[in-house]
């Protein structure tokens, strides 16, 4: 059983490292939406996948956020991905996988996986 | 509708997370002889009047602007009652909410309650400046987990920092499983 001596571990160990974490000038914002309509169409488990990769990898430039609805219910889950000095990327209907391909395509490799986007889903 | 009952409680948390609590009470119990699943959340956040208490059971009533339907509270409401349960909110401005929902435990229309350390991982480390205190109680055994207690021993280092975090999913899992014995609720 976990013990809070070894949460007073975790803390000794982490205590130098505060203060590394980015100014939000320089921060990657990835927001899921997290209302009932998020929730209900599988929200959470995208929001724990990027959480997952995001503190796996230790990012400390990515933040990870829940929203509430913006209103386009019909294309939850929906994930909003806001980077410093760029225009805000909308993915709709992710999924966990989705989720690990935005991942390593957009966030670390800076390519926007358009056949997610919100644009792929509009009429053409 | 929410496929599990634990989706139910992370949606209505973020009832209280928009109410600006800053504590917020989930408790699970399940009775095997009463044949009860309780839910309780409460929180310290802005709190409704009687007649927004009255409204918010209504599918059609919201205080969002960017839709017209606010389906959370109903969603878990008629979870609930389909079973032969209850449900019941108790709100006073500016005091705070309590919602408390019974479901029948052995109904074949109940829901299973889920992924509860999932909803509560999710819940502590996405809200670091709220405190949460979850119970989690099954036929006699159960435990809790005080956001309070952990802050104080952490300080100023955050939940959702990678070890911290991990050691509260373990946490939270470890003990569901002493409490339930691996029981599928």
């Amino acid at each position: 059983m976990k013990t809070l001596e070894e949460l007073k571990a975790i803390r000794e160990r982490m205590q130098g490292q505060i203060g590394v974490r980015s100014e939000s000038a320089t921060q990657t914002r990835v927001v899921v939406g997290m209302a009932t309509c998020g929730i209900a169409s599988g929200a959470r488990p995208v929001l724990t996948a990027f959480s997952d990769m995001v503190q796996t990898k230790n990012l400390a430039n990515i933040s990870v956020e829940q929203t509430g609805c913006i209103g386009l219910c019909q294309y939850e889950p929906i994930v909003e991905i806001m980077e410093p000095g760029k225009d805000k990327v909308t993915y709709v209907k992710m999924t966990p996988e989705k989720a690990l391909e935005v991942f390593e395509q957009h966030l670390i490799r800076g390519q926007v996986v358009g056949k997610y986007t919100i644009s792929s889903e509009m009429p053409k | 509708m929410m496929t599990e009952i634990s989706l139910n409680v992370l949606d209505v948390v973020q009832n209280s997370i928009c109410a600006k609590a800053d504590m917020i009470g989930v408790s699970v119990a399940v009775d095997s002889i009463r044949d009860t699943l309780e839910i309780i959340i409460s929180d310290n956040g802005c709190g409704m009047t009687e007649e927004q208490v009255k409204k918010v059971v209504d599918p059609f009533y919201t205080t969002r602007t960017t839709r017209a339907v606010g389906l959370g509270i109903p969603f878990f409401k008629y979870a609930a009652e389909s079973t032969g349960g209850s449900f019941t909110i108790c709100s006073e401005p500016g005091k705070g909410t309590v919602v408390t929902a019974v479901f029948v435990l052995s109904h074949l229309d109940r829901m299973p309650l889920g992924d509860m350390t999932g909803t509560m991982h999710m819940l502590i480390t996405g809200n670091n400046a709220i405190d949460f205190l979850y119970s989690y109680a099954v036929d006699g055994k159960s435990f809790t987990l005080d956001t309070r207690e952990f802050r104080e021993i952490l300080g100023d280092v955050p939940f959702d920092m990678f070890e911290v975090s991990c050691y509260i999913k373990e946490y939270l899992q470890e003990n569901k499983d002493y409490v339930d014995e691996g029981r599928y609720i």
